[in-house]
């Protein structure tokens, strides 16, 4: 196989930002207006009981769920709809006669879902510091975690958009799998907080991991080694990319 | 002299059993227009989309500029343009960004003066900044071809163009497809209309049931298979047809002013001759006589209702 297209890739990451900013309030005013309520309900309402949570201030010690949850929801559903639409109006057949494999298209459409997904993570971000005082002890780490889960879920929804033969199903595995693992995974408590049995379960859920490595990276606490969760990511994402290798080889759902 | 395509033995059985092509094997020389004629299912679209890389063959070989489809898919495909037989758009872009987006996926840089030139000989030009949503049937057809031509492919494949176009926009895409053939881009096109076929092919193959019938030149497939009428008008209405001019399956138009007769051009004497001379013998004055070609409709009816002829490929 000769060099990668480069130019393949960027006109589909290019074409694919373009609809996001085309839509860029759309795009942004939807989650912000999540987070905020999130921030009323869980932070002022809630959290005005919660003296803290190993020593974070309960309104502060969200933010990291909060970016976490955010970041998955539209990774997948901007992945899982980017690929889609194409599927779904007829223009895959661009993709599948032009001079792009499964490394452009992929590279092309995961790139642009993951990079709209940490732009909302760190809209989401500032908007915090409108309600809690938040600070980020790994900055470095916290970007790393924050590309590196939006790639993971980025992934699986193009393999969701992949799939999907309908909008109906499009929408389930976000709606029926991520959605609960996200609230599952700690975003809103430490799983310490869980009784033991509970807890023991809760450490089969990925998201849980990627919601500890995140955490430490704001306050340095985590609910398993912060080794383990970048392990986790890094095998989700070596994972879809030979599912999606494996797509494209055979053409299921793609071509006859 | 080795073709810009070369397929061998192609053949794509899909898993429900039916076969779409058996044993396909056709040479396209650069420069041609060939047009692929057939009934609905007869295997036409398949041959394309395999071409092109949208369906995986069964068997054989496809080389595009010497260049495999299957080991050697990048090069083969920066060769080729695709007009889909369904109109696939981006339904909020902008025409000229379509135009832009397909030139990148193909590997281009961006060439805006290329696509101005692209869009102008399309009459797309005044549309570029329209949204694809916004355009008429036959505009859209026309952004699906600027797309195809936006890396200057040099084959380039129209799969039914004018499928459900009335009859200005069919002329209007024949325009198109002249002036690709005559800037050297290789055509090969499927259609339904036999007349469009007829028109711009330079060589006509046809498709039944996964075979490949036969190619042969236009000229020469309407010389061989083609039935021509002549129609006599004559100076004086005649009541009836005379007795005395026999069987030769004369028929008399309403009015009685004239006689058509129809001949096969492959016969050794067409009988043009002495129906002319058994008129004059008749005393029946002529006052002018024309031919008319059979139509490819007829030409392609005999075809498929014959046993299978030899490929001439």
């Amino acid at each position: 196989m000769s060099g990668i297209n480069w130019p393949g890739v960027g006109a589909i990451f290019h074409h694919e930002m373009t609809r996001f900013f085309r839509t860029v309030m759309q795009s942004l005013l939807s989650p912000v207006v999540s987070t905020v309520l999130y921030f009323v309900v869980f932070g002022a309402a809630i959290g005005g009981r919660i003296q803290s949570v190993e020593g974070v201030e309960y309104g502060a010690f969200i933010v990291p769920g909060l970016m976490m949850l955010t970041i998955l929801q539209q990774s997948v559903s901007n992945a899982s709809f980017g690929i889609y639409f194409p599927k779904f109006s007829g223009t895959i057949y661009e993709y599948l006669v032009s001079p792009v494999g499964w490394i452009e298209v992929t590279l092309g459409f995961v790139g642009a879902a993951a990079m709209k997904a940490v732009l909302i993570a760190l809209v989401i971000l500032l908007t915090s510091f409108f309600f809690v005082g938040v600070h980020i002890l790994h900055p470095f780490w916290m970007l790393a975690f924050l590309v590196l889960t939006a790639t993971g879920f980025s992934l699986l929804g193009f393999i969701i958009g992949l799939w999907a033969k309908s909008f109906e199903q499009l929408q389930i595995v976000p709606m029926m799998v991520i959605t609960p693992l996200v609230f599952l995974g700690g975003a809103f408590y430490s799983s310490d907080m869980l009784p033991p049995f509970w807890e023991g379960v809760a450490k089969l859920n990925p998201v849980l991991y990627l919601v500890s490595g995140f955490r430490w990276s704001f306050f340095g606490l985590a609910d398993v080694p912060v080794g383990v969760s970048l392990v986790a990511v890094s095998l989700m994402i070596a994972a879809c990319c030979v599912a999606i290798r494996w797509i494209f080889a055979t053409g299921w759902r793609l071509r006859e | 002299m080795t073709g810009i395509i070369q397929i061998e033995s192609l053949s794509k059985q899909y898993g429900s059993g039916t076969k779409a092509l058996s044993d396909v094997s056709l040479t396209i020389e650069e420069g041609e227009i060939i047009a692929l004629l057939g009934p609905n299912g007869a295997g036409k679209t398949t041959l394309i989309s395999i071409i092109c890389g949208l369906v995986v063959p069964t068997g054989g070989t496809v080389r595009v500029g010497g260049h495999d489809i299957r080991t050697d898919w990048r090069a083969a495909r920066k060769l080729i343009g695709l007009v889909p037989q369904e109109i696939a758009l981006e339904p909020f872009e902008k025409v000229i960004n379509c135009v832009r987006f397909t030139r990148g996926l193909y590997g281009e840089g961006p060439d805006d003066a290329y696509i101005e030139k692209v869009l102008r000989s399309l009459a797309l030009w005044d549309k570029r900044d329209a949204m694809t949503r916004e355009l008429s049937g036959g505009m859209k057809r026309r952004v699906l071809i600027a797309k195809a031509l936006a890396h200057r492919p040099k084959v380039l494949f129209l799969d039914e163009p004018t499928a459900g176009v009335d009859v200005a926009l069919r002329r209007e895409m024949w325009e198109v497809v002249d002036q690709l053939r005559r800037d050297g881009v290789t055509i090969i096109l499927t259609t339904h209309y036999l007349e469009e076929a007829e028109e711009m092919a330079d060589r006509i193959g046809v498709i039944n049931k996964g075979q490949l019938l036969l190619v042969k030149p236009t000229s020469e497939l309407m010389g061989e298979f083609g039935k021509k009428t002549l129609t006599v008008e004559l100076s004086e209405p005649l009541a009836a047809v005379p007795a005395v001019l026999g069987d030769r399956g004369l028929r008399l138009s309403p009015d009685g002013r004239s006689l058509a007769y129809e001949y096969d051009t492959r016969a050794d004497r067409t009988g043009i001759a002495r129906l002319l001379g058994d008129l004059a013998g008749q005393g029946i004055k002529v006052r002018d006589v024309s031919t008319r070609q059979s139509s490819l409709e007829e030409v392609f009816m005999t075809l498929v209702a014959e046993p299978r002829q030899e490929v001439t490929a």
